[in-house]
């Protein structure tokens, strides 16, 4: 276990700096981390974060990389519901990146 | 992460030079106290971790016959050394097979053998100090259990069974790895893997029905907790989540649709890898087939078909007839086990892969294809060690290599095999098996990977290869990750079934 800290305020993470208590979680925290993940932030990437954290919200779990594209091409357009768009975004993999960034728990398994 | 490249080819591939302690280091993650206690094992390290492991290495020589004569019957001939994906890749000489074996030999010889408790330094004999259990952490998760070098030992020593072993010592002790044991812990909990509750992978399934009419105009159903139905699909939760698990997903319903199957997934038991094997460990093992057991009794199925998942197939194949009385050979004494028995057909193969259901109804006519769908790919085909190593299809020796091969086939035009000494029972693991699918080890996957990246170079020079199907949810997550880095793009793995999925004919619109 380790802590960031922003504005002054520690927060827990994991060895790999996810966050450990989901109710930490503020925009601070997030352009925090995205900054360790060398990703600038954008209201593109921001669209993902917060469709992400709506699922999660309702389903305890990250969307299904299929339903997160399908949901961004929704809304965004069909040019933008396609992985190649949300690498794009999240060069580290849209998945766990992502949901790193939106202070959700990391997917676990084969994926 | 950004440091990680991708080793060179070799230009002859032989031996590599020795870089001794090149993989040197704490190994991964250590599962935290709620991880491990969640799944009854102790939260952290033990203050008598010494004589704990001793203990259990003790008992597992007695349990397991073979674990014992692997220790004694090694003459270090050095068959297996150049035989290893990591140790090619990392050319840390421990990681040659012999060389990790004996991490935990030289342990044993200490503690169980006469001349190791006389003149421990006679015979290479080591006390189990604190040191040596931090290399057993470290090395024996440098290994995927993929077997290889057991197909070139002439003694047939099979080195996953001594990295189990070991793995399962360290987790008696409380030092076992954070993936393995988190993953466990969220099938036990929630049915899956992935920790996917029931209502996301309703909410999924749903998405991919329409996906599917939106695409063909056909209505293929991705049905879950239906009583009464024939088969019940046990697949691994990647299929449900990730790209490009799920085409193959899709490609399963479109069989089932096509031949008029009716069958179901299960909520309770969504998921088919069994990471009790990773860890060696026996109780882990049967608690996760046993929620297969449970949903196939209490949806009344009458056949289980085991989707794309390598490490799956070969405890459903070897291992579910006496862990849950899938198959034959269950405990006589185990009601649940005889009682399933009776409720399965057994006209058909219990349980059956995916790939053996769709090559059945190939050979029926049951299936027709558009081949030219496929024509955009020129198509190689990677085994997957668990299968060809670890399990058969078809009922013959060898079934195992042929019919993923004639699926392909039968709905592609272009096939291209890679260099005979990196398929079938001598293939290469992809670098991610074992519960080494985890990102803090991925300098370690990297690596692992060159030599199936060194062939597929070739036939993709040669041949213009350009998608490398595989059966396996681990080869297809690992191969997305490192194949980039090697300068391949990372759509050019796939499943068999999402080449299937691409060429079915659905009937009439």
């Amino acid at each position: 276990m380790s802590n960031i800290e922003v504005n002054g305020k520690s927060y827990e993470t994991d060895e790999e700096g996810y966050l450990v208590n989901l109710a930490d979680w503020n925009t601070d925290v997030a352009n925090y981390i995205a900054k360790t993940e060398n990703v600038d932030m954008t209201d593109q990437h921001w669209e993902v974060i917060n469709f992400l954290r709506e699922y999660f919200e309702e389903y305890q779990i990250a969307p299904a990389v299929r339903v997160l594209t399908k949901a961004i091409g929704k809304k965004l357009g069909a040019d933008k519901g396609n992985s190649e768009y949300l690498y794009g975004l999240f060069p580290y993999g849209p998945g766990k990146q992502a949901c790193k960034i939106a202070g959700l728990p990391k997917p676990t398994g084969c994926v | 992460m950004a440091d990680i490249t991708a080793p060179a080819y070799r230009i002859i591939p032989i031996i590599p030079a020795l870089k001794p302690g090149a993989m040197e280091g704490k190994g991964p993650f250590v599962a935290s106290d709620k991880i491990n206690e969640a799944i009854g094992f102790p939260g952290q390290l033990v203050e008598d971790w010494h004589d704990r492991a001793i203990a259990k290495m003790g008992e597992l020589l007695g349990k397991y016959r073979s674990l014992k004569v692997f220790m004694d019957a090694c003459v270090h001939c050095g068959a297996c050394s150049d035989k290893c994906h990591y140790f090619i890749g990392t050319q840390d000489p421990k990681n040659m097979p012999v060389a990790r074996q004996d991490l935990m030999r030289s342990v044993y010889r200490r503690y169980f053998t006469l001349p190791g408790k006389v003149f421990p330094k006679l015979v290479g004999a080591r006390d189990l100090t604190r040191e040596v259990l931090d290399e057993w952490h470290n090395y024996f998760h440098q290994c995927s259990e993929c077997r290889r070098c057991s197909v070139f030992c002439p003694y047939g020593i099979d080195t996953a069974e001594v990295t189990m072993a070991a793995r399962e010592i360290l987790d008696t002790v409380g030092y076992g790895q954070k993936y393995s044991n988190e993953i466990i812990g969220k099938v036990h909990k929630i049915g899956n893997n992935l920790g996917l509750p029931g209502p996301a992978l309703k909410d999924t399934l749903e998405g991919l029905e329409e996906d599917v009419k939106e695409a063909t105009g056909i209505d293929v159903r991705f049905p879950i907790d239906v009583k009464g139905a024939e088969v019940l699909l046990i697949t691994p939760s990647a299929d449900f989540f990730a790209e490009p698990h799920i085409d193959s997903l899709i490609g399963y319903a479109k069989v089932f649709h096509a031949t008029g199957t009716s069958w179901t997934l299960s909520s309770m038991s969504s998921e088919a890898g069994n990471f009790g094997m990773f860890i060696g460990n026996y109780e882990q093992l049967r608690k996760i087939a046993l929620r297969i057991r449970q949903a196939a009794l209490e949806l009344g199925v009458k056949r289980i078909v085991v989707g794309e998942c390598g490490h799956a197939w070969r405890v459903a194949y070897s291992f579910w007839n006496t862990l849950s009385g899938v198959g034959e050979g269950a405990d006589p004494n185990d009601q649940f086990a005889q009682m399933l028995q009776k409720q399965l057909d057994h006209r058909y193969r219990q349980p059956s892969h995916i790939c053996e259901f769709t090559w059945d109804m190939i050979e029926q006519g049951a299936l027709s294809f558009d081949r030219e769908a496929n024509d955009k790919h020129i198509i190689t085909f990677h085994d997957s060690c668990n299968v060809a190593r670890g399990s058969s299809m078809g009922g013959y020796p060898g079934g195992q290599f042929d019919i993923p091969r004639n699926i392909i086939k039968a709905v592609a035009n272009n096939f291209v095999e890679m260099a005979p000494n990196t398929t079938r029972e001598q293939t290469f693991c992809c670098g991610g098996g074992g519960g080494l699918l985890t990102d803090d080890l991925l300098d370690l996957r990297v690596k692992g990977a060159l030599p199936r990246m060194e062939v597929l170079q070739q036939v993709a020079d040669e041949h213009g290869v350009n998608f490398m199907a595989t059966i396996c949810a681990i080869c297809k997550a690992q191969f997305t990750k490192v194949m980039p880095i090697y300068g391949f793009d990372r759509k050019m793995v796939g499943g068999v079934h999402q080449l299937v999925s691409n060429a079915i004919k659905l009937g009439d619109k």
